[in-house]
């Protein structure tokens, strides 16, 4: 069983936010899939070791050099809000904060 | 133009025996597109400067077999300079600045982008129903999904738009909607295929792959996607083959192996029947049928989701509002625009898996969910190369039934999930896996699933070939476009 605080931790974390009027779905769909995912405990795997990347995971060397990508003009093309090049965001610091 | 009737090899005669132009294909295939869209919506956007890219190839001359040959392209891997949205409000806007290698592979091959198709949202379901774009349709009807997620290239392909497409497949996305279109579709070995510049979803587990109506496109398609790419460490340095050249439909000798569990209560009966039909037709061909057992099946469900959806809320914790796609309007600061962009960019289903994700991820979760879910992989995994050492292919239903009506199952997550419990199996061990059709269950179309040995495409091409030449599924017509002209 998977509590509403939990669900809005992990919300938190996740960087998402529910209306008030969907959290009560998404706390009960989401208790339901973690329900079915829990049935997970019931498998032996003492001594078995987890796969958590597949294929041919050895590291790639290549020679230390430049390569072109995109240029400056490019890489801002899709930037929603931008200033004099440079990409534009709301404030960082909470103007609340200082007052 | 026609592409029922048509595969890659007989366009390809048409183009360089210059009884057809590229331009003239690729504007008879937009024509065609448009002609269809309002019902099938498989597309989120046609190539506008599809036919100015065919007027280069008419005047570089054709070369090569894919030379001005339309393809569509799903809508989760970059194109430069054509919109890729992933089927997210998120990146509803976004103009990629370069393409993905597969792209890029089918360009310089003379290959023709003629447009992006319709996925459920970053390719997370199993019915288009997911996508911010709307829902694609089934050709075979109009009121069932042509399933999911690479929906809208199957639905292109089925009616005839293009004569093959690209999808992803993360867990069962190109065989279960090709299952449902009555077409050929082909996950690749995880790793035969670059990855670079497709959208992540969960990267322990997507592959690019083709879908057609034919085998041979498929397999002419895929060796010329597949090899090591330098901007993807994943991908395999393993020589590709020529598939279409080494197609073989003798299957004298061949072991198959169908485990038990594939035949589970829940499989409609006309689908089973289909099935059966189809491993009667190997054994008359000289194959051998056994059964045999993974008991961990399951399980798959299961961990796939704890999984997938934990790569999922990683892969995507990128999409925050700042350098593209979506961005929320009156926040009062950065951590506002991470959380309204998101909250609002995002659908439903994609919120889900980020959630399941991070929950199975947080501290008090890992060990529990998402450990214990990789372990579970590994014993499964061993039981998928324990039945391969003994056998060349496993078979069974590419789905528990045909295509679902459109709004069937959409409000309830964990039908959907369970839907994809025989396609998983493939994506959890990274092993090459096909549905190709089998026949019709009232009407609508059932695909058998082959599933291979690491890097064995070309058996499952020739087997898949085998039934092809032996049921010849590719001369219906879809139910719901007849009598449409």
């Amino acid at each position: 069983m998977i509590s509403k605080d939990e669900i809005l931790h992990v919300a938190t974390l996740a960087n998402l936010k529910f209306q008030p009027d969907e959290v009560d779905s998404f706390v009960d769909q989401l208790d339901k899939i973690v329900n079915m995912e829990s049935k997970l405990s019931s498998v032996d795997t003492t001594g078995i070791e987890p796969t958590y990347n597949m294929g041919d995971t050895s590291t790639v060397f290549r020679e230390d050099k430049g390569i072109h990508t995109q240029t400056r003009e490019q890489m801002l093309e899709n930037v929603p809000e931008t200033d004099n090049n440079l990409i534009k965001v709301p404030t960082i610091v909470d103007k609340e904060d200082d007052e | 133009m026609d592409y029922m009737k048509e595969t890659i090899n007989s366009l390809h005669q048409k183009l360089a025996d210059k009884e057809l132009t590229a331009q003239d294909l690729t504007q008879q295939t937009l024509d065609n597109i448009n002609a269809k869209e309002d019902k099938l919506n498989a597309f989120i956007t046609v190539n506008d400067k599809a036919v100015d890219d065919a007027k280069k190839i008419d005047e570089k001359g054709i070369n090569g077999r894919l030379s001005g040959i339309p393809i569509a392209i799903k809508d989760n891997i970059v194109t430069n300079g054509i919109k890729t949205t992933a089927a997210s409000k998120i990146l509803y806007n976004f103009m990629p600045v370069y393409s993905a290698t597969v792209l890029e592979k089918l360009e310089n091959a003379g290959a023709i982008d003629i447009g992006k198709t319709n996925l459920d949202e970053f390719a997370m379901g199993s019915s288009t129903e997911t996508s911010h774009f709307g829902t694609s349709k089934n050709p075979w009807d109009f009121s069932r999904v042509p399933g999911g997620s690479s929906g809208g290239s199957a639905a292109a392909v089925a009616s005839g738009d293009v004569v093959a497409a690209l999808g992803t497949d993360t867990g069962g996305s190109i065989r279960q909607p090709a299952a449902f279109n009555g077409i050929f579709g082909i996950k690749p070995t995880y790793g035969r295929v670059s990855r670079w510049g497709v959208i992540a979803f969960a990267s322990s587990l997507d592959q690019v792959g083709v879908m057609s109506k034919r085998v041979e496109d498929s397999a002419e398609v895929l060796s010329v996607i597949a090899g090591h790419d330098d901007h993807d460490s994943t991908s395999s340095e393993k020589e590709v083959p020529d598939y279409r050249a080494n197609l073989n439909k003798d299957m004298t000798g061949v072991k198959i192996a169908v485990p038990k569990e594939f035949y589970h209560e829940g499989t409609h009966k006309d689908v089973l029947d289909n099935v059966n039909k189809a491993l009667d037709a190997y054994k008359k061909m000289g194959a051998t049928v056994e059964e045999v057992s993974l008991p961990s099946l399951k399980h798959a469900v299961e961990v796939y989701y704890v999984l997938a959806s934990s790569e999922a809320s990683s892969n995507l914790q990128r999409y925050d509002g700042v350098r593209y796609g979506y961005r929320a309007k009156d926040v009062k600061n950065i951590k506002d625009l991470f959380v309204n962009s998101r909250s609002e960019g995002f659908g439903d289903e994609v919120k889900r898996r980020i959630m399941l994700g991070t929950f199975a991820l947080s501290a008090g979760a890992y060990d529990a969910y998402f450990k214990k879910a990789a372990q579970v992989r590994t014993i499964f995994i061993n039981e998928m190369s324990n039945v391969l050492k003994d056998y060349d292919l496993i078979m069974g239903p590419s789905t528990t039934t045909p295509a679902f009506k459109i709004g069937e199952k959409v409000d309830d997550p964990l039908a959907m999930y369970m839907n994809d419990i025989l396609t998983i199996p493939a994506n959890l061990a990274g092993l090459p896996a096909a549905s190709v059709p089998a026949g019709l269950a009232d009407g609508m179309p059932v695909g058998l699933q082959i599933i291979g040995k690491p890097f064995a495409e070309q058996d499952v091409f020739n087997a898949a070939y085998a039934l092809q030449e032996e049921n010849k599924f590719y001369e219906q017509i879809p139910t719901a476009l007849k009598g449409e002209d």
